[in-house]
């Protein structure tokens, strides 16, 4: 299968293929292209109650990756404003029911709960981390916005982006490692 | 008595909402700077170039560096022979916060109630702190204030016994456990002393000093330094994925207390340091 690494950096075509996702390890740097959804606090929110009353959810969430981003507005001429990940640990309470429906990836910032993790490693997902703060670069990897769901929530409605070479590390691999557990350790004085 | 009109106060408001949210704390990304040299993680020292590149293009694109453009904090330095015309200091500036806001095609990231949670769209109301001071001074200071690091920030009641080790180690304790989340490298804000909300009003205010600068108390500047070198020991590093470089600059701001209390709250703060003051 294809596996394209360029000067370190697996570039990776969306959606995710599980054997792409298979072979995905912790600290990898990558760049994401093809379509990714936004969704943040209150949209996770009502996709899991959609979830619960057995209502189709706003997008086909199977094979698919969710960005946790609630982007400025966008300027005069700008496809989307500063697009920066938000702190994922916010999502945790939703996301292991997201995951079961059948979503693959997530792009945020920081760490995520044990039910998260185990979630990760039963459904074979994968969640990336962006740089957190650098909305300004991360926006200009970001070339097409549609207007998806939940557009009464403002900056919180879900969003269909495609991106083009989006930077991110892969944070929990579908094994379960995970940076935020690991990561510190070659650094930590004793 | 000096009289000040207050729509002199929303135009200052606007421009420094929209200023300090496209062009961060120039001494902030110079720390990030040298900091790649000592950085010895590579994916650390990745993260480091990502940000100041960040903050290269947001100045010159004029966007903002971060998409949470962050609460609205003012501290304003009354002095007590100001007079203001033309309406309400307070409303003066909320309205400065909606044009800039509006005008700085930045978020709206403020609900109107912690439990309605419907967002004001326009990121009013500030939160304001008012100090009365001699004389016919006014200043303003305006922070946008972001949650991922003010989510990670705390307040706790040590005992006396607990000391200078016990403000050490809480706060250790609680960098590492923040991880990631206040988007790391940090600035940290510590009040100590005082009751509950003194410490967390000073320790908010510690984060318009300029960065780095030690306080004059040798002793409490003597902390800063333990603090900044004991968290930068526990390899967070640059996002939480491991490294050298946790925390740029530790500020500790004091208050007498209480004989029976050691209050301490610690207010974390992001790379995307903005802030920004105007003496009238």
């Amino acid at each position: 299968m294809n596996r394209v690494v360029s000067a370190g950096v697996v570039e990776i075509e969306l959606p995710l293929r599980d054997e792409v996702i298979a072979r995905l390890e912790m600290g990898e740097m990558c760049h994401l292209s093809g379509v990714i959804y936004t969704a943040r606090d209150a949209a996770h929110k009502r996709m899991v109650e959609a979830l619960e009353l057995q209502e189709a959810l706003p997008f086909d969430v199977q094979g698919e990756v969710v960005y946790y981003v609630g982007p400025t507005p966008p300027k005069p001429g700008a496809v989307i404003g500063s697009a920066g990940p938000t702190t994922s640990g916010r999502m945790d309470v939703y996301t292991p029911r997201i995951l079961e429906a059948g979503l693959k990836g997530m792009i945020g910032k920081a760490g995520r709960s044990r039910p998260v993790v185990d979630a990760i490693v039963k459904y074979g997902c994968v969640y990336f981390a962006a740089v957190g703060g650098t909305a300004a670069l991360l926006s200009r990897s970001i070339k097409k916005v549609e207007m998806i769901a939940y557009e009464d929530l403002g900056t919180e409605a879900i969003r269909k982006l495609w991106v083009e070479r989006f930077p991110a590390v892969v944070a929990i691999d579908c094994h379960g490692n995970n940076i935020f557990e690991e990561g510190f350790k070659e650094y930590a004085a004793e | 008595m000096r009289v000040i009109d207050v729509a002199e106060v929303t135009a200052k408001i606007r421009d420094m909402a929209i200023e300090s949210n496209y062009n961060v704390d120039p001494e902030y990304l110079a720390q990030i700077e040298s900091a790649k040299a000592s950085e010895s993680s590579p994916l650390g020292r990745n993260i480091l170039n990502q940000i100041t590149e960040n903050a290269e293009l947001a100045s010159a694109e004029r966007v903002p560096y971060c998409q949470d453009t962050g609460l609205s904090v003012v501290f304003a330095d009354v002095g007590q022979d100001v007079h203001f015309t033309g309406g309400s200091l307070e409303s003066a500036i909320n309205e400065g916060v909606r044009q800039g806001y509006r005008d700085g095609y930045l978020r709206g990231s403020v609900v109107n109630d912690p439990l309605r949670r419907e967002n004001t769209k326009d990121n009013t109301p500030a939160v304001i702190h008012y100090r009365v001071v001699p004389g016919d001074h006014f200043v303003l200071y305006f922070a946008a204030k972001g949650t991922g690091s003010e989510n990670m920030s705390m307040a706790r009641m040590l005992k006396p016994s607990d000391g200078r080790e016990g403000i050490l180690r809480t706060v250790v304790e609680h960098v590492f456990e923040s991880g990631g989340n206040p988007c790391p490298p940090i600035l940290l804000g510590i009040g100590l002393g005082g009751s509950i909300e003194k410490a967390a009003q000073i320790a908010k205010w510690s984060l318009f000093r300029p960065l780095g600068r030690p306080n004059p108390d040798l002793l409490v500047a003597d902390l800063e330094q333990d603090i900044l070198k004991a968290v930068n020991r526990t390899g967070v590093g640059p996002m939480g994925m491991g490294g050298d470089t946790t925390c740029v600059a530790v500020h500790i701001e004091t208050y007498p207390c209480h004989i029976g209390a050691l209050p301490i709250c610690i207010n974390v703060e992001c790379h995307a340091h903005r802030h920004a003051e105007l003496e009238f």
